[in-house]
């Protein structure tokens, strides 16, 4: 099968931060990269540090940050559902299925990278990640892609165990950094934290460099 | 944003008065306040485009600032706000801001619909 990877998330930063080492990996070896991006983010509190978007604004400020990073990423196709941050548990998940499984029948990609449902903290990352599993699990099991399931609850090793995929992204550290600093919204905040050395958890640091280093999934079992 | 002004939010509360106007409103500690460890619970509530009319509309405190919006039914109110902006004709935007700069209350008032 012609190698196609086709990403599930809900926020604008999702892909970069659980998985935009990995995504830069494909894209570099010149495997095509997919985002389906469920929201604009729009609720976020985050709004850059010091604070630049208001409640209004933040919407086309993260689409734009979402377009640098991509381009940092080398994601080169953006499908964006429409829906609004906060309230995707909330939608028929029966027509986000079929609009998810229309995009898979189409693009027909060999892996999918999303929210481990119940795994994934966000109600929208464990939404939209449930009706992705459930889009997938709708194709035969012959033409059913790989899963990757993007997972970090505080119990999430307790009850799946150990990941299986721990991908070594350290090549892409700077291109990961890179895409984190255009969600300037998101990311101004954490990363001023960090270089001033004013971090609330001492792990903080070593959690931020390990997010430079490694990136773990789970493969979803059908 | 800017910080708010009194003498300039009180007018602007005035214009709205007696209109049917659409209202957001929320409140959050980020969705991640549990698993962050910051608060014991999560929580938030927004209301978008909610429309209502109200007949008298104060902003007080000395900052961080409080509004309350009478209604013929009930009121509206916002605590913790702090910066304004009113960049937009038929629009008054206030938000409360904590040390971080994070989002933690809005009250935002429009002539017309927010976009969703």
């Amino acid at each position: 099968m012609e190698q196609h990877v086709l990403v599930v998330f809900p926020h604008p930063d999702d892909e970069t931060f659980g998985c935009g080492g990995t995504l830069a990996l494909f894209a570099k070896s010149g495997i095509p990269v997919t985002y389906i991006c469920g929201t604009l983010g729009q609720m976020g509190r985050n709004m850059g540090k010091p604070f630049f978007a208001t409640r209004e604004s933040l919407p086309n400020i993260r689409e734009a940050e979402l377009e640098e990073a991509c381009q940092a990423l080398g994601i080169q196709n953006v499908i964006k559902l429409g829906l609004r941050d906060k309230t995707v548990e909330f939608e028929d998940p029966e027509l986000l299925v079929d609009r998810i499984e229309r995009i898979l029948r189409e693009i027909r990609p060999s892996l999918v990278l999303t929210h481990y449902p119940g795994y994934a903290v966000h109600p929208d990352h464990n939404a939209l990640g449930d009706v992705t599993i459930r889009a997938i699990s709708r194709l035969n099991a012959l033409e059913r892609p790989i899963v990757y399931a993007h997972a970090f609850s505080r119990d999430c090793q307790d009850v799946l165990g150990p990941p299986d995929i721990v991908n070594d992204i350290s090549s892409m550290s700077e291109v990961k950094l890179a895409a984190i600093r255009a969600h300037r919204s998101q990311s101004q905040g954490i990363l001023e934290r960090i270089s001033s050395g004013k971090f609330k958890e001492q792990s903080l640091e070593n959690s931020f460099s390990h997010l430079l280093e490694n990136e773990s999934f789970w493969t979803y079992r059908f | 944003m800017n910080p708010i002004n009194k003498l300039i939010v009180q007018p602007a509360l005035n214009s709205f008065l007696n209109r049917e106007v659409y209202l957001h409103l929320e409140t959050t500690n980020g969705a991640y306040a549990v698993h962050s460890h910051e608060s014991a619970m999560t929580v938030g509530a927004y209301i978008r485009n909610g429309r209502i009319r109200f007949g008298r509309g104060i902003i007080t405190g000395d900052g961080p600032y409080r509004v309350g919006l009478k209604m013929e039914l009930g009121w509206v109110y916002a605590e913790g706000l702090t910066d304004f902006e009113m960049e937009q004709e038929g629009q008054l935007l206030l938000a409360g801001h904590d040390q971080e700069g994070r989002l933690a209350v809005a009250l935002e008032l429009s002539l017309t619909p927010f976009e969703l």
